[in-house]
């Protein structure tokens, strides 16, 4: 059942580093993030990697495998060949901290330029009334678990770090999204989309959708939504209202 | 020491799940400045793996459903030694809690009249427990996460600056809780992650909330983070610990493959309709109903099968029983060779609800069987088995106020202790973390404006031996911590799990003195920058002294109860139900066990329950004094 598997793994910091290889033990039904433990506990004990649930809950063991955005913890041993060689590199999108672990404190600081829920002001707690319908398509989007694997595949920043201030990536304009799509949010949010998000600079390639591990359809039904309403607005600022109000008394 | 950096804050949060960003957010709301400490990225706490639901009586799904009944549940599911005052305040107060949330944003499924929708879970009488699919912790966590940045962004609008009154800082562990010289909180001591280089907190109040201990054990439904780190330095900063014998094992882990084995498989699959079998097609849980819960379970799979339509007229699967007794059904027949081929029992779904329907109402765990195990719960069986997933015990604390015993310390969350007595019912962890976060939030604030500007002062002393101990590992010296680890795991889960024998527990006591001993000469390779061997080393020593609490009151308690099971002590004894287990340090750093009376229950709380119920669990003179009391009350309201 078990085999010996060959691996390269990134190890480095800030400064640069290397592909280091190694040959580790692995058994049956093991995931990758098993193997990385493995190599911490028995050849390099200060194998820097992130990881928290170890059931593809919390977003945390993001890395490349094979170049693929991938989380550790969900990619199993059993989809290579005993033969192959496994690669394991860091995030490339964020700056490297050391090993597998990278800084991505871009992702918080664009989630807080987005606005806030803006609930109505008169509606006490409690009161909140919405049909599953309605909000069926913003909870898609709140399946997310912040793996940050779609803002790293994302070309716009991955391959020009000079956008990285004017656009936010596909998890934070499906933020956008999931707000103008929520029942009782009142703010408008079109213009900020466009205007400080960039949302315009993505040119729906899917990329972002392809490795989502919750298999959120962040560009059908966040992106091109949100960007045919940012159209509608430019034209007719009055069918936004509409549907707000329509909205909410549903 | 030049490499110290230096933080000021009214309150310190340590925790950034429910129970800490609630308690953040209160705080920031009246008014303080301050700091939440987290040891991995914010958002990604041990709350966002919580998934069934957040118990709360708002009677959306049965109208009858009020604080009393939930209250009921509550001390019936912890075998009426939950400190009843916490009880009361979180079935009160949850409600209010969870409606809450949905203004700061969170979306809960609906009803058909646009209320949240709620779900059957075990022990709850009427459908309670608010949800998102089988992903409410992320709800909730991403919820509070969201609002933390919403008062960021009032702060950015006022001062320029979104950090100037609430600041979260992820990847920073905290190892010393310090004292000022008149034994009051001066502040909090630490290392971030990433560098290595230690930081240093001053403020007044400090409020724990680091959640629980079950990286202790071998097979454990927690992650990493649970290395018992609030229990300790509570302990070490003079605080009680009560009740650490009472540990939950989940009664359906997931058992295979083996490095998945312990992962957790959510009570909603029961409470939605799964049903549990043996070796034999047998299900095998209508023998485990227990006498006190006889008349309150169904007898026959068909009233059972009849209850999911008609709860009113039929009575409750057994399936459905507190998680402690299901553990234990598992267990046994497992342990008489009627288990599946990986050593647990089957769960099924598949025969019991149309495929598209478990998609939808279970979406994580078909999506976690599918990519871990291979498993397509729509057509087949689930394997499953008991695993280590919350720790009842926890830091004493006073339970409007969540204060310790030590001035300007504060505990909620599952750090705590004594809210859900020997059993904690499904979700009523996730409203306890608001209900209580909420309240420490209230409570430092209320002690922080009883200061006034006599702030206790950091002692320099503190900080060289705080650095020393916290560089110690670093010596050349030959213990590996991950070997010294995995030997605590599989001890703890061998000899003070799920069944417990005095020998067993003695010989455990024995093996963490060894430990205790090894863990001296633990030494680590390489630098300070984000080393997990190091880290490792520093948690160990908390995981240590939180292990050693455990055996101590496992041993000491001679009856079984809840999530503590003795097998040369089957039977629940009334006389143990008045006794708490309280463990402190002694000046030299021992841990020392005493017993201490559980606080009374209020004789209006005694009498939501039928006396032939509290004759279960009661003392004849705890008897005899509520049979005095209702005919004191009773006259007392025929001369008014
Ligand atoms: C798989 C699973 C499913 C569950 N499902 C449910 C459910 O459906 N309903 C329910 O009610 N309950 C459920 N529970 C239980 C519930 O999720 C937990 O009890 C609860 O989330 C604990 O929350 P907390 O706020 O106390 O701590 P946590 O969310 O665990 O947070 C602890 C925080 O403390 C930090 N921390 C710890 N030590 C340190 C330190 N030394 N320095 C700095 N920071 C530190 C951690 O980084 C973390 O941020 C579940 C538990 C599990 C494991
Ligand atoms: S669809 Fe848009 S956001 Fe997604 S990867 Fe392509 S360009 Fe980026
Ligand atoms: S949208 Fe998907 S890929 Fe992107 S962060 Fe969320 S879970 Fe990860
Ligand atoms: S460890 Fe949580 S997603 Fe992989």
């Amino acid at each position: 059942m078990s085999y010996d598997a060959k691996f390269k793994v990134w190890r480095g910091d800030a400064d640069g580093g290397t592909l280091e290889d190694y040959t580790v033990e692995v058994n049956e039904g093991e995931v990758v993030l098993d193997i990385i433990h493995r190599l911490q506990a028995t050849q390099t004990p200060d194998l820097a990697v992130r990881w928290n649930c170890k059931a593809g809950k919390c977003g945390s063991c993001s890395a490349e495998i094979n170049g693929k955005p991938r989380l550790l913890c969900m990619t199993r041993m059993s989809t290579f060949t005993e033969e192959q060689t496994i690669t394991v590199t860091p995030l490339r999108t964020f700056p490297v901290m050391r090993d597998l672990v990278t800084d991505v404190s871009f992702n918080y600081q664009k989630a807080r330029e987005v606005q806030a829920f803006s609930p109505p002001a008169d509606l006490q707690p409690g009161e909140y009334r919405m049909q599953q319908v309605d909000v069926e398509r913003s909870q898609e989007f709140r399946k997310c678990i912040e793996c940050f694997l779609c803002q790293d595949v994302c070309h716009v920043v991955r391959d020009h770090e000079d956008n990285k201030p004017a656009f936010a990536g596909p998890r934070f304009l499906m933020r956008v999204a999931e707000l103008d799509m929520h029942p009782l949010d009142t703010a408008d949010r079109r213009p900020a989309a466009r205007e400080e998000h960039g949302l315009g600079m993505c040119n729906i390639t899917k990329c972002c959708t392809e490795v989502c591990p919750e298999h959120i359809k962040i560009t059908d039904n966040a992106l091109i939504p949100l960007k045919e309403r940012v159209v509608d607005r430019h034209y007719d600022p009055v069918v936004w209202l509409g549907n707000k109000i329509r909205r909410r008394g549903a | 020491m030049t490499d110290l950096e230096r933080h000021e804050y009214d309150v310190i949060v340590i925790g950034a799940g429910g129970a800490g960003l609630r308690a953040a957010i209160e705080a920031r709301e009246q008014g303080l400045r301050t700091a939440v400490i987290c040891k991995s990225l914010f958002g990604k706490a041990h709350t966002v793996m919580a998934e069934g639901g957040i118990a709360a009586s708002m009677g959306n799904a049965n109208a009858k459903d009020n604080w009393q009944t939930h209250f009921r549940d509550t001390m019936r599911g912890g075998k009426f030694l939950n400190n009843p005052r916490m009880a009361e305040l979180h079935a009160k107060e949850a409600p209010m809690r969870v409606w809450e949330l949905e203004t700061y944003g969170a979306l809960f499924d609906r009803t058909p009249d646009g209320k949240i929708s709620q779900r059957n879970f075990g022990g709850h009488e009427y459908p309670r427990l608010a949800h998102v699919g089988d992903r409410t912790g992320l709800e909730l966590i991403r919820t509070l996460q969201q609002k933390i940045v919403s008062l960021q962004q009032d702060d950015h609008r006022e001062t320029g600056d979104y950090e100037s009154r609430l600041r979260v800082f992820a990847e920073l562990t905290v190892t010393d809780i310090l004292k000022g010289d008149d034994g009051a909180v001066s502040g909090a001591f630490g290392y971030w992650r990433e560098t290595g280089g230690f930081v240093l907190f001053s403020a007044p109040a400090v409020i724990l909330a680091t959640g629980g201990i079950g990286k202790s054990f071998k097979v454990t439904s927690n992650s990493w983070e649970y290395t018992g780190d609030g229990h300790a330095l509570a302990l070490r900063a003079g605080a009680s610990l009560i009740n650490m014998e009472f540990i939950q094992f989940h009664p359906t882990g997931m058992v295979w493959p083996p490095s998945v084995k312990g992962i957790l498989v959510t009570e909603s699959v029961r409470g939605d309709g799964g049903v549990l079998r043996n070796s034999e097609d047998k299900r095998f849980m209508f023998d485990y109903v227990p006498d006190v819960f006889r008349g309150q379970y169904a007898d026959t799979e068909e009233e059972a099968d009849r209850w999911y339509k008609d709860p009113e007229n039929n009575k409750r699967p057994p399936e459905l029983l507190p998680r402690d007794e299901v553990a234990r059904a598992i267990n046994s027949e497992v342990k008489e060779g009627r288990g599946s081929p990986h050593g647990g029992v089957f769960l099924d779904v598949s025969t019991r609800l149309p495929a598209e329907e478990i998609t939808r109402r279970l979406p994580s765990m078909h999506h976690q069987f599918k990519e871990l195990a291979d498993v397509d719960i729509t057509a087949e069986p689930m394997e499953v088995g008991p695993t280590c997933h919350y720790v009842m015990g926890g830091v004493e604390v006073d339970a409007d106020t969540a204060a310790t015993s030590v001035p300007g310390l504060y505990a909620a969350g599952e750090v705590a202790g004594g809210m859900h007595g020997s059993n904690r019912l499904g979700g009523n962890s996730l409203s306890d973390l608001l209900v209580f976060g909420r309240r420490a939030g209230v409570g430092a604030a209320e002690y922080i404006a009883a200061l006034g500007d006599s702030r206790p002062a950091i002692r320099d002393v503190d900080i060289d031996r705080s650095t020393e101990t916290a560089l110690a590992p670093f010596r050349d010296a030959s213990e590996n911590p991950y070997t010294l680890h995995s030997e605590l795991q599989q001890k703890m889960n061998d000899l003070v799990g799920i069944i417990r024998r005095e020998e067993e527990v003695r010989e455990a006591l024995e093996m963490l003195d060894g430990l205790d001993e090894r863990a001296e000469s633990v030494g680590v390779e390489g630098n300070r920058p984000f080393n997990p061997g190091w880290h490792l080393a520093l948690d160990l020593r908390n995981m240590l002294a939180v292990c050693r609490c455990v055996a101590l009151a496992a041993l000491e308690r001679t009856e079984s109860r809840g999530g503590h099971t003795r097998e040369d002590f089957p039977g629940m004894d009334p006389q143990w139900r008045g006794v708490n287990l309280i463990c402190t340090l002694d000046d030299t750093g021992t841990v020392q066990l005493k017993r201490q009376p559980v606080p009374e229950i209020r004789q209006d709380l005694l009498e939501l329950f039928e006396r032939t119920e509290l004759s279960k669990y009661l003392t004849e003179p705890e008897l005899s004094r509520l049979d005095a009391g209702s005919a004191e009350s009773a006259q007392g309201s025929e001369q008014s």
